[in-house]
């Protein structure tokens, strides 16, 4: 094929992420259960790569949950994301970095519908105004921060003082990488690669030096789904789906989950832990769990970060294995110690702990 | 699973609804294909199941019961044999002609058989 027919081919597959001056939105989920991501994308972006990136304490939770449970009406979620859009506006910032999938689905839910239906735009802004007194502009770009950190993966690699190699065979780790479903399946142009191709984990991981694994279930939810885990009866089938992966990419011995979204990252970590207790059956090699780590956190272990202020030590699976694997010096008497010594309150049920 | 591990979580691990075809188990079908050729003309109409007594007063059906044979999947299909009482009213329906009372009495000795592990 010639080159410029592949170029155009796959223009559509390709995104538009701006190279400075982002306003960051955070995710409610993550901010809880890994508080290291947040707090290391903006280290990394603000301190590595010199970025400016603007946060507003007075951003609030997009309520996509309350959205996706059918408890927050889509008019009042368009309120709530406009006044985020005029916090922005206030400040002068055009291009939105996304913490969150879900956050980041409902971004390019409410541009789609105000695009296609510009009334339900303008309803918003009446909405917004008449209830804040505040007005916005549509920014000019939104990206979920793992489209930042893979704009940047080059940079961060150059800068690299581990890679994604096991120092003791030379070889490059086998990583499985997972997307959230609200990334890019239900709005392909907004991901990297649109849903048929999405390269914004696999680009990180090959510029890091590791493997991904092309297992059957690749593109399978992970089962977190509103419904499913909102009504507790339901969460079989989000531990179903969690199970299904596993054993789809349980042949392949992955040495660690790569995951862009919250949810897929919270669930496949802690559905370990529970398809163990229930089944009995613990995944990953020699019985010690597959950790699932978060884009972040992977480029914080890249470049040298300490993995016990990355936060991992709070994830269900625990990394120590895999940290030796990749050499990396952790002592597992500090997982638990803050800054003035005292001792943190240590998870139970740890899986490899 | 146990009641205890059950009430631990409140939920369990659901149950696959998934059909591997790869994997079904073809020995039942194979055996009552053998027995009775005429169960390859069943077009799955229904006839059979709409006339069936038993069917109208327990939840027996044969159409199910023919998918769960050409799926393989043997232990819903343990349960529905013996729900059939051998009347015969389905054979005087069906478009096709299938032997359909024969069709059971197979499956009823296929699953005998398999029991037994002589299939």
């Amino acid at each position: 094929m010639k080159p410029e027919g592949k170029k155009r081919i796959w223009a559509e597959y390709q995104k538009e992420i701006p190279d400075d001056h982002f306003f960051y939105v955070r995710s409610c989920i993550r901010q809880t259960f890994f508080a290291g991501s947040e707090q290391y994308f903006l280290k990394i972006l603000r301190d590595d790569l010199g970025k400016d990136v603007f946060e507003d304490p007075r951003h609030t939770t997009c309520t996509g949950i309350g959205y996706h449970g059918d408890v927050v009406p889509f008019e009042t979620i368009q309120a709530v994301v406009a006044r985020h859009f005029a916090l922005a506006t206030e400040a002068g910032y055009r291009h939105i970095a996304i913490s969150c999938v879900t956050s980041f689905g409902i971004y390019s839910e409410i541009l789609e519908t105000w695009k296609h239906f510009p009334e339900t735009l303008e309803r918003t802004r009446e909405d917004l105004y008449k209830a804040t007194g505040r007005t916005f502009e549509v920014p000019e770009t939104i990206s979920h921060t793992s489209d930042i950190i893979y704009k940047f993966r080059d940079q961060i690699a150059r800068k690299a003082k581990y890679n994604l190699v096991d120092i003791n065979t030379g070889k490059p780790l086998k990583v499985v990488e997972h997307i959230g479903c609200h990334y890019s399946k239900m709005f392909p142009k907004y991901g990297v690669g649109g849903a048929e191709f999405p390269h914004v984990l696999v680009g990180m991981v090959e510029a890091w030096g590791g493997d991904i694994i092309d297992y059957p279930e690749r593109r399978h939810c992970c089962g977190f789904g509103f419904r499913q885990y909102l009504v507790q009866a339901n969460r079989g089938y989000s531990l179903f789906a969690s199970r299904k992966k596993f054993e789809s990419m349980e042949p392949y011995r992955p040495d660690m989950i790569i995951a862009n979204c919250p949810g897929c990252t919270m669930f496949m970590d802690r559905w370990q832990y529970t398809i163990r207790e229930i089944d009995g059956i613990t995944y990953g090699a020699d019985g010690q769990g597959i950790p699932v780590l978060t884009y972040e956190e992977v480029a914080g272990l890249i470049l040298g970060y300490n993995p016990w202020e990355l936060g991992l030590q709070y994830h269900n699976v625990q990394s120590l294995p895999l940290l030796r694997r990749m050499g990396i010096k952790a002592d597992p008497s500090e997982r638990f110690l803050a800054k003035d010594g005292s001792r943190l309150p240590e998870p139970a049920n740890l899986i490899n702990g | 699973m146990s009641i205890a591990q059950s009430n631990k979580f409140g939920f369990t691990i659901n149950r696959s609804r998934l059909i591997d075809y790869d994997s079904s188990d073809r020995k039942v079908r194979e055996f009552i294909t053998l027995k009775e050729p005429s169960f390859r003309l069943c077009f799955a109409c229904g006839g059979c199941t709409a006339t069936c007594t038993a069917g109208q007063h327990t939840s027996f059906n044969l159409r199910r019961m023919n998918t769960y044979i050409r799926r393989g999947e043997i232990e819903p299909l343990r349960e529905e044999v013996k729900r059939c009482m051998l009347c015969g009213k389905c054979l005087l329906v069906c478009p096709r002609g299938v032997n359909t009372r024969n069709v059971v009495a197979a499956a009823a000795d296929a699953i005998g058989k398999l029991e037994r592990n002589e299939l």
